[in-house]
């Protein structure tokens, strides 16, 4: 028996343009579960990728057990007994659980399908690693935490030794989470290997034996998780030393300036998303919305920039009533919006930062030349402030197409363009997801500089150290419903969990 | 070397020349697997740019003319294609705004007021206004009622050749084919250019097509209301999201769009003939303005020098049969202009494949 149960040795995968893996080792102990930490674009998932077979290196070996492997593609791996948990579960929504299970390798009788010895082993496979979950449930009626333990039984079924899982919280409520780290730790105990891709630094701390952390592409060490502070993780992580509190100063929060009464909302297919929403935000605080993705936020922060009609309720920004507005004038009447779909709703790529830089206000006078003409050159000093003001790195400075920009840099320019229209009250939504770690504070510092300014705050997250570290009042939010509106400093983040959950319970003020 | 053979890929411009040389490299092909002399094809080509007949050596200013003349409706259907595509419509109606324009120039020509000058003016302005109102009613209803602009625009094609023959067989003089002639002051001849190119058709319609490549620029690069609609046109959502009136940039890009089309219409009924034609098929400037929209990437100059192409090819296609080359040649090439041009994708990666070879070698990887 070889001292590892997968061993890759110096992989290079490149995509035009980046080197995804430059030369990366990893090597995982039989029945332990094996963190790889690393930022966004770390190169975590290509590898795992490669691992199961999804991409091909250029180059490198992998070796199952000591003996080497050539993994073409998933179902070579599947047969060698590697499963994948995807970030994204791949289900079938109105199959039963059973059925999603066997898909693929549905087990037959006399050339008929034969659901019933399925069944039963699903069962037991359930029992024997504590993976509760209904077998004749339909997917579309079980919840996210249950959808994920169908994702684990469908490598359990296909008799997995090694299971990856990628990014395995993200899409988790704290219990869920909990309950999520008993699993793993169960399948370790029942012998298998566990592969878990993170960047989340607690959790590999609470769950996982020994950490590889990549950066940039490249091996930068593998560490026994005992041995090491969270500290010295994200400093592996990221190359520097990194401060996790944000300093917030205590301030008194103003005059209301946004306030929601009785919002309801549906969404394009015409499915009730918000129902009887109310919420004020005052001038010079942070409001934050908490809760699973899925829960009417972001048809909420649809309607209230007037991306969706709303079905019932008023919007008022500093005194006026904005609901018939339309979005030009809601943009007039002092509303920033950083939104969660940064390509999609935040920039023109094929416009250049400069272009993006005046998307919503090229009309003003300060755009215009005779003759209806547009002064391009003022855009472009207008760019190469913000540029500077907010530390956006380019190739070309404000000719730089958008779409050529990193995610970080991206989110700059538009943080940018909406702080610069000092705006009255500033929505952002999800403002640092799949930003690397320098980004994220720097985006959340400017956040918190725009409140210590006055400006009213309305942030959407669905990480709750984000909503917990930024925030002075959060409201949880739940099927379309705030269940509670409370103070940051009197609700930690399990009673948060417990109510994103839905549950009523009142939490002690 | 390798940086300008990234260029290349990067290059609109580039890859269109290149697709046009591939289309005109298989066309030769094609010419001599049929037995023909592919030489003769080029002298054809030759004579309708230069005017120069290299078997005879006699020069004829002519057909540089007729060339500039056949190139007038192109242009312009390329250019109403076009700036519909660069706010995000496919455009398939320049036809029916052509024919349309067409139509409504014959009827003022026909009909309206016999001053000098300001007849013509008439009947051209009432070719674009038409164009304009074909086009924007297609916009408008895409804008508010989401209807599908290549499907109303094709329908509106049919309604157009249809309406234009009921039209027309109501003009004075009006047979199954042909209305009475135009009065003299209706028509946009050019007595300058007649005398200079041996009474060749070319005529004022070609000061009217450089004033439309240039407003066309001039729109779609300088002014806020070209900004707001290349916005709609790449990033429809960001647009909307931004506060840029996506409705009215669609409707008001459609009905410029027609009004280009419209023009063509106008010039061709103007300038091309002495009567009114009663049609009976479509002239198919609305259809190849398309493909040279596309070869010229939608940009004015682009596609300018896109539908000169098309005229010279066009203007070359009697100069070919003179020389027994089957003049169906010159819409082989054009056919196959416009598949090199969808297959720009494939050079596309095939430049990823290189970038790729060359940042193993970099890495290091055998």
């Amino acid at each position: 028996m070889s001292e590892y149960a997968i061993e890759m040795r110096g992989i290079t995968k490149t995509f035009p343009g980046v080197v995804a893996n430059d030369k990366v080792t990893l090597q995982v102990r039989p029945q332990e579960i094996h963190a790889l930490l690393g930022e966004n674009g770390a190169g975590k998932s290509t590898l795992m990728s490669i691992l199961f077979g999804s991409y091909s290196a250029d180059n490198g070996q992998i070796f199952l057990d000591g003996k080497e492997v050539s993994i073409k593609n998933p179902s070579v791996a599947t047969s060698l007994g590697i499963g994948m948990v995807h970030q994204h579960f791949k289900l079938v929504q109105n199959y039963t659980v059973t059925e999603n299970i066997v898909l693929g390798m549905e087990p037959t009788k006399r050339k008929l399908l034969d659901l019933k010895s399925a069944r039963a082993k699903v069962a037991r496979l359930s029992e024997q690693y504590g993976l509760s979950v209904d077998p004749d449930a339909l997917v579309e009626d079980i919840t996210v935490g249950q959808q994920q333990r169908v994702e684990i039984l469908k490598t359990l079924f296909r008799n997995a030794n090694t299971i990856i899982f990628d990014e395995p919280t993200a899409v988790l409520t704290p219990q869920e989470v909990d309950e999520l780290i008993e699993i793993l730790r169960k399948l370790r105990s029942e012998g298998k290997t566990i592969l878990l891709i993170t960047h989340k630094l607690r959790e590999i701390k609470e769950v996982a034996d020994r950490c590889t952390v990549l950066r940039r592409g490249r091996y930068i060490g593998t560490v026994d998780v005992a041995d090491v502070t969270e500290q010295e993780l994200a400093e592996m992580m990221v190359g520097r030393a990194v401060k996790f509190e944000i300093d917030k100063p205590e301030q008194e929060a103003g005059a209301v300036v946004l306030s929601l009464r009785n919002l309801e909302v549906a969404d394009s297919a015409g499915i009730v998303k918000v129902r009887d929403l109310s919420l004020d935000v005052h001038e010079g605080e942070i409001v934050g919305i908490a809760g699973v993705d899925g829960n009417g936020q972001s048809e909420l922060l649809e309607a209230i920039t007037g991306l969706l009609p709303l079905s019932k309720g008023s919007i008022i920004l500093d005194g006026k009533e904005i609901e018939k507005f339309t979005i030009r004038e809601r943009i007039e009447a002092g509303l920033g919006y950083v939104p969660e779909d940064r390509q999609k709703f935040g920039l023109v790529a094929d416009f250049t930062i400069a272009e993006n830089s005046a998307l919503k206000n090229y009309y003003h006078p300060v755009y215009k030349k005779k003759f209806g003409l547009l002064d391009f050159n003022a855009m472009e000093r207008e760019a190469n402030s913000l540029i500077e003001q907010f530390d956006i790195r380019s190739a070309e400075g404000a000719a730089t197409m958008a779409g050529s920009l990193s995610g970080g840099n991206q989110q700059k320019v538009i943080v940018a363009r909406e702080i610069s229209l000092s705006p009255k009250v500033l929505v952002v939504a999800q403002p640092t997801r799949g930003l690397d770690v320098g980004a994220i504070e720097y985006i959340r510092r400017r956040i918190i500089d725009e409140r210590d300014k006055g400006r009213a705050i309305l942030l959407v997250s669905f990480e709750l150290d984000e909503i917990m570290n930024l925030c002075d009042r959060i409201a949880t939010i739940s099927k379309g419903q705030i269940v509670a509106v409370n103070r940051q400093d009197e609700v930690d983040e399990y009673q948060i969990g417990l109510m994103m959950a839905g549950s009523q319970a009142e939490v002690a003020l | 070397m390798k940086a300008e053979r990234k260029r290349l890929s990067e290059s609109d411009g580039a890859t269109s020349v290149l697709v046009v040389l591939m289309g005109f490299l298989v066309g030769t092909i094609l010419v001599a697997l049929v037995g023909k002399n592919p030489l003769n094809m080029y002298k054809a080509l030759f004579q309708a740019l230069s005017g120069y007949n290299i078997d005879n050596g006699r020069m004829n200013v002519r057909y540089i003319a007729e060339t500039l003349n056949y190139s007038v409706p192109f242009i312009l259907c390329g250019l109403s294609m076009g700036f519909a595509n660069r706010v995000g419509l496919f455009n398939i109606g320049g036809e029916g705004q052509y024919i349309m324009g067409l139509t409504l120039a014959q009827t003022v020509a026909l009909l309206g007021p016999q001053i000098p000058v300001l007849h013509w003016v008439l009947a051209i302005l009432a070719a674009i206004i038409i164009g304009a109102l074909w086009g924007g009613v297609v916009g408008i209803l895409k804008a508010k009622y989401e209807v599908s602009e290549v499907v109303s625009t094709i329908m509106l094609n049919y309604v157009a050749l249809y309406l234009s023959r009921i039209i027309c067989l109501q003009l004075p003089g009006a047979t199954t084919y042909k209305t009475a002639n135009f009065p003299k002051t209706a028509l946009i001849e050019n007595t300058f250019f007649q005398a200079i190119t041996h009474n060749s058709l070319l005529n004022n319609g070609i000061f009217m097509m450089i004033v439309a490549v240039i407003i066309y620029w001039f729109i779609m690069e300088k002014t806020s209301l070209g900004y707001g609609m290349r916005a709609t046109g790449f990033n429809k959502d960001a647009a909307r999201a931004s506060g840029i009136p996506v409705v009215r940039s669609i409707s008001i890009s459609m009905a410029i769009s027609g009004a280009f089309a419209g023009l063509a219409g106008g010039i061709v009924a103007l300038g091309s003939f002495k009567y009114g034609r009663v049609l009976a098929g479509m002239d198919n400037y609305g259809f190849d303005g398309i493909a040279v929209a596309l070869v010229g990437n939608c940009t004015a100059l682009g596609t300018t020098l896109a539908g000169l192409l098309f005229g010279l090819l066009k203007n070359a296609q009697a100069l070919m049969q003179g020389k027994q080359i089957p003049k169906e040649i010159t819409f082989i090439i054009q056919g196959l202009i416009v598949i090199f041009i969808a297959l720009r994708s494939a050079l596309k990666l095939y430049q990823e494949y290189l970038d790729k070879r060359q940042l193993q070698k970099e890495v290091g990887v055998k």
